[in-house]
């Protein structure tokens, strides 16, 4: 008898799997595991301040959640994608492949991206964007020539930088991070060292000396952390000459491990990277789905309440914990209450 | 037989001095104990460094500071209307709600006549946690008729302030912290001296939800710990009840050839298959295929399922196969059918092991995280309590191991002492569980 009972608990399982498809309450999001502080600061105060349920925020990447995002219309779907890079145009195609065509980009505001070593560790702060690809990158321009990186020390190129072994700990490639990473500091690096004309000079065409130019060694020296910032701090703790790649709202959060190196001179803070002074920082942006505005409830509350001025504004939380603001929130305030999707205005 | 008496002598070797080759012999003997005892104190000696380290670090998660203090509700700013309209009262927001905790905490500092450095409310600010808003919020909404009162409220202190009575955050530790200066400091150690700021016993980590990146010291486990719950309902009963079919089949009723057999050597293959295959499984096939939500328990209870099967098939299989044969035989020799034997003999004598099984099974699968990942129970996510039977199993909730994985990965090293105190409550049930199936098998178990 007792497996007919256990045999009708399985059927009433099923039942109530057969109702699941059921309205969707909540809005749900996915992406970048840089705005996922943000968005989940957002979601919890959205949720404390409006009937509709606290949004589900997922994290998992860029491209993942462009990648969920793009995967079509319905409440199987995700209503926002988290990004910290723009959209790429392959997967606005792919998007519209899917049938997901009206997409409203939104941007939140910027993310600094900070170097910073060991807090008991010597200080690095003399770096200039030429240091960096001096020391990470496999070829470099020495007396006029390219040639494998020599250089095993810091103060081997820049004398006032310490005189440490050069142990570098950088976002994995699957980071949006990486991207900016290449784009700021190492392809500026190879325009200001010269390597990229010397390389254009040797034969090599612009598109191969570009992508030498954002190459990294693979000697040791540098390290891919495809993990969080927690395990690039865990590598920084256990390693006092080591030199890692945060956010901004991390190194802020944990500044009794960590000493921040500065960038031509300049500390990162919110000011500093909203003056444009210091120079590495991106965009963060959300994604969403015009399609399911409207469908889903809260979708575009939570949007509008994303980039209202007390929240994505330079006193509000989002600030507090990190961001910098955007100069231009009232107009991205506009085009989320108008719903203006991607290419409307180009 | 005979006893036999050794005589000695014959070849020179005495029974009292040991030869050579005895000698080797009881030396390795002697020596191969060492290894084992070797073996064990270091087995010991790690799972000792575990505990201390998770219980030194986690325990302080069962702390949390809090802040007595007197909110006056002014009912300018709360009720514009002055109409006590529940409707109107919730157009104010949380941000509506910080400056009149920030004001009454300032007021108290004032009123303890506590000297400092800080000359206006906005300064508090660095002291009082960001869920205070919300809570009084929430009680205002409750509340209306009260708007106008002064309302002693017990807050969270904010997670640096309550680092500082933890002792994991010091003066030079904040040096170059934004959030907090060493006057905030000064002024806790006074606050606390006036009894307005203390430590307590922190349910709310127990019994309580997620929270966002800013609010360490409001982070619970409750809503995540609710979300294991009905994904192990889930597994329970579907895996139980299937598991025990299919072994009963297998093994009782089924004949022996090499399709049987063949299901067998599978059944173990999958037994061994990492459990990320699952998570992927089950995206594709359930979420993807059959859209079920996201997110949710239920979708999780399966993938777990699939992943505990071929534990309870096995361990089922193993417990009939030993039932001795004379059971069996002699329920069929008093003209017993094959069905009455199994289910009123067989079955019963196995029980004992099928369910021991079952929990191992089960403990296993609430310590997953890897298949959680694919079907985004991992994330920002568990933070309302479901509603009703139903919504445990269909709305969005995360689980134990995933949030204190999410905890590990955050920035605010509050977080870091919560993903400690998280394995503490997790280990406490994976031990009750543990303890469970011992108790089970010690009181069913028949030997023969």
């Amino acid at each position: 008898m007792q497996s007919v009972k256990l045999a009708a608990s399985a059927l009433a399982i099923a039942a109530v799997s057969a109702s699941a498809a059921a309205a969707r309450d909540n809005v749900q999001v996915a992406g970048s595991s840089t705005v996922l502080p943000y968005a989940s600061i957002v979601a919890e105060a959205f949720g404390e301040n409006f009937d509709f349920p606290t949004p589900v925020v997922e994290s998992g990447g860029s491209s993942a959640g462009l990648k969920r995002f793009c995967e079509g219309v319905g409440e199987n779907t995700i209503d926002i994608a988290n990004a910290s890079r723009a959209i790429r145009e392959k997967e606005i195609k792919a998007c519209a492949d899917a049938g997901v065509t009206d997409i409203i980009e939104v941007r939140i505001g910027y993310d600094g991206i900070v170097f910073a070593s060991q807090k008991d560790g010597p200080a690095f702060t003399a770096f200039e964007p030429a240091d960096l690809y001096n020391a990470l990158a496999p070829k470099v321009l020495v007396n006029g020539e390219i040639v494998d990186n020599p250089y095993t020390k810091w103060s081997e190129f820049n004398a006032d930088l310490p005189d440490v072994e050069i142990a570098a700990f950088i976002p994995g490639t699957k980071h949006g991070t990486r991207e900016v990473f290449e784009e700021k500091v190492l392809a500026v690096g190879c325009e200001i060292t010269g390597a990229m004309e010397a390389m254009v000079a040797s034969g090599m065409s612009e598109d191969d000396a570009e992508d030498a130019c954002i190459a990294v060694r693979t000697d040791g020296k540098s390290v891919d952390i495809d993990g969080d910032y927690t395990e690039t701090l865990a590598r920084i703790d256990s390693n006092p000459n080591g030199v890692g790649v945060f956010g901004l709202a991390f190194y802020e959060n944990n500044t009794d491990k960590l000493k921040v190196a500065t960038m031509s001179g300049i500390a990162p803070s919110t000011a500093s990277i909203a003056s444009g002074e210091y120079p590495v920082s991106r965009p963060l942006f959300f994604y969403i789905k015009k399609a399911h505005i409207g469908v889903i409830p809260g979708l575009k509350e939570y949007a509008e309440f994303f980039v209202s001025d007390e929240i994505a504004g330079p006193d509000g939380p989002l600030a507090n914990y990190g961001l910098v603001s955007d100069p231009e929130l009232s107009e991205t305030q506009g085009m989320v209450a108008d719903e203006t999707p991607m290419g409307s205005n180009m | 037989m005979t006893d036999a008496t050794y005589q000695g002598g014959g070849n020179g070797s005495s029974l009292v001095a040991s030869d050579a080759r005895t000698k080797r012999r009881n030396a390795s003997e002697a020596r191969f104990r060492i290894y084992g005892l070797a073996a064990i104190g270091a087995g010991i000696f790690f799972l000792v460094v575990l505990l201390t380290a998770i219980v030194s670090n986690g325990i302080g998660a069962f702390q949390q500071t809090f802040i007595e203090v007197p909110v006056y509700l002014d009912p300018a700013k709360l009720d514009k209307q002055g109409n006590r309209n529940v409707d109107d009262i919730k157009k104010v927001s949380t941000f509506g709600y910080t400056p009149l905790i920030q004001a009454a905490l300032w007021q108290q500092v004032q009123n303890e006549g506590i000297a400092t450095d800080y000359t206006k409310a906005g300064d508090m600010k660095a002291l009082i946690s960001a869920s205070a808003a919300a809570q009084v919020r929430d009680w205002v909404i409750a509340h209306p008729d009260r708007i106008g009162d002064t309302v002693d409220f017990k807050i969270l202190a904010a997670s640096r302030v309550d680092g500082y009575l933890k002792d994991r955050v010091s003066r030079e530790s904040i040096a170059e912290d934004k959030n907090i200066d060493a006057g905030h400091l000064d002024l806790t150690d006074a606050l606390r001296e006036a009894g307005i700021v203390h430590k307590g016993f922190n349910t709310d980590f127990i019994f309580g939800s997620d929270a966002s990146e800013s609010r360490a010291e409001q982070a619970g486990l409750g809503v995540s710990m609710l979300g294991s719950l009905f994904m192990m309902l889930v597994v329970l009963l579907l895996a139980l009840p299937i598991g025990v079919a299919a072994s009963i089949y297998l093994e009782e009723f089924a004949a022996k050839n090499w399709f049987t057999d063949f299901i067998e050597v599978n059944i173990s293959n999958l037994a061994a298959v990492p459990s990320i295959v699952f998570g992927i499984l089950g995206l594709a096939v359930f979420i993807q295929f059959a859209h079920l939500p996201q997110s949710a328990p239920l979708v999780g209870g399966l993938v777990l399922t699939l992943m505990t099967l071929p534990t309870i098939i096995i361990s089922t299989r193993a417990s009939l196969k030993a039932v001795p044969p004379s059971i069996r035989d002699a329920a069929l020799g008093v003209g017993a059918s094959k069905m009455q034997a199994t289910f009123h003999h067989v079955l019963p004598l196995a029980m004992p092991g099928i369910l021991t099984g079952t929990i191992i099974g089960l403990a296993q699968a609430l310590g997953e995280t890897a298949p959680l990942l694919l079907i985004g129970m991992v994330g920002y996510i568990a933070t309302n309590y479901p509603d009703g039977v139903v919504a445990g199993f269909m709305s969005p909730n995360s689980a134990m191991p995933a949030q204190i994985y999410e905890w590990a990965k955050r920035a605010d090293p509050a977080y870091y002492e919560r993903a400690w105190g998280g394995i503490i409550i997790l280990l406490v049930f994976l031990l009750a569980m543990n303890v469970i199936a011992i108790i089970l098998r010690r009181k069913f178990e028949r030997r023969w």
